[in-house]
């Protein structure tokens, strides 16, 4: 369905149109704009929803890193021995970036079987059911940082002011991949159920192949012995590892150390801001496919979603 | 006029699985042979809306109407054709659908409001009385969850009907609630009607049609039988039921058929034929009777030919309350057959007043019949009725009733004028008895009241 203002009429109200074919990108962008209100409304529903019948509610949201945070630490310091100072910091850093980018994609995925029957009696543009599905898990994770921020208080850590701002077009960039793939697959899982099976496990192992329970200077010390220093650049195609990263070097911030445990743990995580910038940027290009592929797919499958539920 | 909802040349197929393979396993297993059939539940509908009227879509079960409102309420695509819906659209596809059951009424409602396409200020507007309409005040603040299957309808309906959308589309929900809900609906419809909104109706119902409806299109096995009258959309309607409908040559599309070899060739199907008009020239209104007749075949030996009413006998243009009335019918029939012959009547405002036939009033059948001409003549004398609009059916039946041979559906019509201040529809014989604490109450006292005679024009005198 189109919505469009009829030009010799400007007196009425919009003209919906639903016509054989795919929708224009253009027009359906327009209808999801017109659509924002309830994409708000939506995204609230989802955080009541979720908590709504438990006892301590949105506490349930701050528990979890808190969790991640003490027992971390505690078997990453006393039992495990890594190098590195306040492994739960560190862990945290990176995984609440990794964790919204995996959680808004499970979530976008299963959006739309989930809402099978309002999808089937209403008519509201489709994309934004799995883009709500992605704002609720936007809204947990800033909770969460807060939480982190804390946590870096505790210990008497500073984030590095000076790069902080980075963490914004770095958040872009991990949305821009979550809506991305949410849309290609919530799509897909219509018509194959198994996509959201195949999801779990393919998220599990990107997991273990990005940077967050282990540090850069694993993946990256491999390259360098091969290949020179510069090589561990190669380790930064997976387009997670420098959302990881960014994360880890703005928030947990390795400069809080003295400079031999800087150089002998973080060596590769202390680059120039551009050197992030760069590596961004090629998880950008890769962010932008994947949205735009979503967004094609999506618009072929949305034609006969409610058919297909 | 203005176009409210337009539809263009839709056709709709569904790919009928004989079973929906749901994983890739299964997609790539049934890959080699291909169970995929194609299912025509729309072929070519073109008709359009109004703004401002309320529009019946009748059709039996599996006719393809529902799939009609799902396409126009853009919850499926169509195969082919375009829709056009002009201004804001509220869908009543399902009472409540988008509720979440965990969250409350109140929440619901939002939520509801902006699934729909309102904005929250809108909602807010009316929230008191989406609240007040659904008559769940006491339990707004309650998950929807904890709510009876009626209590989730009603506030369902209340969402939609308070929004006050442009267009409402409504899919057999009216059915819902009890009594007293029902009427509230009805008067809400009959609001939206007043404000000038337009309605798409779809039902298996032709008294809701009759009741609720300016125009109505039939619909059968997805082909367009009828657009326009909506007393013949229920006669059509009737008749598309009738299981001999189809065996006459086929199905519906041999309506097409028909229609195009009558040579007109600007009207490729007999619903655009009388598409926009909805009295029905004489012409097309033959030609259809024609084309139906054709398609029942012999089987429908029995036909009315003409039907009248005896106006009133002094050339006045209305009856009055009293009048003797006369509804005749000229019929054909083979020779010494018996037919039974049945009178129906209607308000304008749809209340069914009598149905009574031949058998009823004296016991027996009309017949054995000439094979030319028969003609039938209720008469009623001393009419009971009071101002209004009145609509007349004939029906043919067989002497069992188990077969209609043929049906006027209130193509005639008489009005009523008492030209007395009155309420009310029917004419009683109503005394009144007044009495004082002293006094015995008599009946011989009590004015004749029958109710607008014209010698009680004074105002009867009421005991305090």
């Amino acid at each position: 369905m189109t919505a469009v203002n009829t030009v010799n009429a400007p007196d009425l109200p919009p003209l919906l149109e639903n016509r054989a074919g795919p929708t224009r990108l253009a027009t359906r962008l327009v209808n999801i704009w017109n659509y924002r209100e309830l994409l708000g409304n939506l995204v609230r529903r989802e955080l009541k929803v979720k908590y709504k019948n438990s006892m301590f509610g949105f506490l349930w949201t701050l528990m979890n890193p808190l969790l991640y945070l003490a027992v971390f630490s505690v078997v990453f310091t006393l039992f495990l021995r890594s190098g590195a100072p306040r492994y739960g910091l560190l862990l945290l850093s990176g995984l609440l970036a990794f964790n919204l980018f995996s959680n808004g994609v499970t979530a976008a995925t299963t959006s739309i079987t989930g809402n099978g029957a309002l999808v089937q009696k209403v008519w509201f543009p489709r994309e934004i059911l799995p883009i709500a599905a992605i704002g609720g898990e936007l809204v947990t994770f800033f909770f969460q940082i807060i939480i982190l921020f804390f946590g870096l208080a505790i210990f008497g850590q500073s984030p590095e002011w000076t790069m902080l701002w980075l963490l914004i077009p770095t958040l872009a960039v991990t949305l821009l991949m979550a809506l991305g793939a949410g849309l290609l697959l919530s799509g897909l899982n219509v018509h194959y159920r198994d996509v959201q099976h195949f999801l779990d496990l393919a998220l599990l192992t990107w997991f273990w192949m990005t940077p967050v329970v282990y540090l850069f200077n694993l993946v990256g010390q491999p390259f360098i012995d091969r290949w020179g220093v510069g090589a561990e650049r190669w380790a930064m195609l997976n387009p997670m590892t420098p959302i990881v990263v960014i994360f880890q070097r703005v928030i947990y911030n390795p400069t809080n150390f003295s400079p031999e445990k800087q150089q002998e743990t973080f060596s590769l995580m202390l680059q120039p801001t551009s050197w992030y910038l760069e590596n961004l940027a090629i998880s950008a290009a890769f962010g932008f496919f994947l949205l735009f592929t979503g967004l094609k797919v999506f618009g072929q499958l949305e034609r006969n979603l409610g058919e297909v539920l | 006029m203005t176009v409210a909802v337009q539809i263009e040349h839709v056709s709709k197929r569904f790919r009928k699985h004989s079973e929906p393979a749901k994983t890739l396993k299964e997609r790539l297993l049934t890959l080699h042979k291909s169970t995929v059939e194609d299912f025509h539940a729309l072929n070519d509908i073109d008709f359009e809306v109004y703004a401002g009227e309320t529009f019946g879509i009748l059709g039996h079960n599996g006719s393809g109407k529902s799939t009609l409102l799902k396409c126009i309420a853009g919850t499926i695509q169509p195969s082919q054709g375009v829709i056009r819906v002009r201004g804001q659209l509220s869908a009543l596809l399902e009472l409540g659908a988008g509720f979440h059951p965990d969250l409350t009424g109140r929440e619901n409602i939002f939520l509801n409001g902006s699934i729909l396409g309102f904005s929250r200020t809108k909602v807010e507007e009316i929230f008191d009385d989406i609240v007040d309409f659904s008559g769940l005040e006491e339990f707004v603040d309650t998950q929807v969850k904890h709510y009876s299957s009626g209590m989730y309808a009603r506030l369902g309906f209340a969402v939609a009907v308070n929004l006050e959308p442009d267009v409402l589309l409504i899919d057999e929900v009216l059915a819902v609630g009890d009594e007293a809900f029902q009427r509230k609906c009805i008067e809400r419809v009959r609001g939206f009607q007043h404000d000038g909104r337009t309605i798409c109706l779809v039902t298996h119902s032709p008294e809701m049609v009759r009741n609720l409806c300016d125009r109505a299109l039939v619909l059968d096995h997805g082909n367009l039988l009828h657009v326009g009258d909506v007393g013949d959309a229920v006669t059509i309607y009737r008749r598309s039921l009738d299981p001999n409908f189809h065996d006459g040559d086929g199905a519906g599309g041999s309506l097409h058929e028909g229609q195009s070899s009558s040579g007109d060739s600007e009207t490729p199907t007999p619903a655009t034929a009388t598409n926009g008009d909805p009295n029905g020239s004489a012409d097309s209104d033959e030609e259809r009777q024609r084309l139906v007749l054709d398609l029942m075949g012999d089987k429908a030996p029995v036909t009315i030919t003409r039907s009248w009413i005896d106006g009133p006998s002094d050339g006045r243009t209305a009856f009055r309350p009293g009048d003797q009335v006369v509804i005749g019918m000229s019929f054909k029939a083979p020779e010494g057959t018996m037919v039974r012959a049945r009178l129906s009547l209607h308000s304008h405002d749809g209340v069914h007043l009598v149905s009574i036939s031949s058998w009823d009033i004296r016991g027996a059948d009309v017949g054995p019949t000439s094979a030319d001409n028969n003609i039938a003549r209720f008469v009623l004398d001393d009419l009971p009725l009071l101002d209004g609009h009145y609509l007349v059916t004939l029906i043919l039946q067989s002497p069992e009733e188990t077969m209609e041979y043929d049906r006027r559906e209130q193509q005639l019509s008489f009005d009523v004028h008492s030209g007395q201040p009155v309420h009310g529809r029917v004419v009683m014989d109503i005394a009144l008895e007044t009495t004082t604490d002293s006094e015995v109450p008599t009946a011989d006292e009590a004015p004749d009241a029958a109710m607008p005679s014209p010698s009680t024009s004074g105002s009867p005198s009421i005991a305090t």
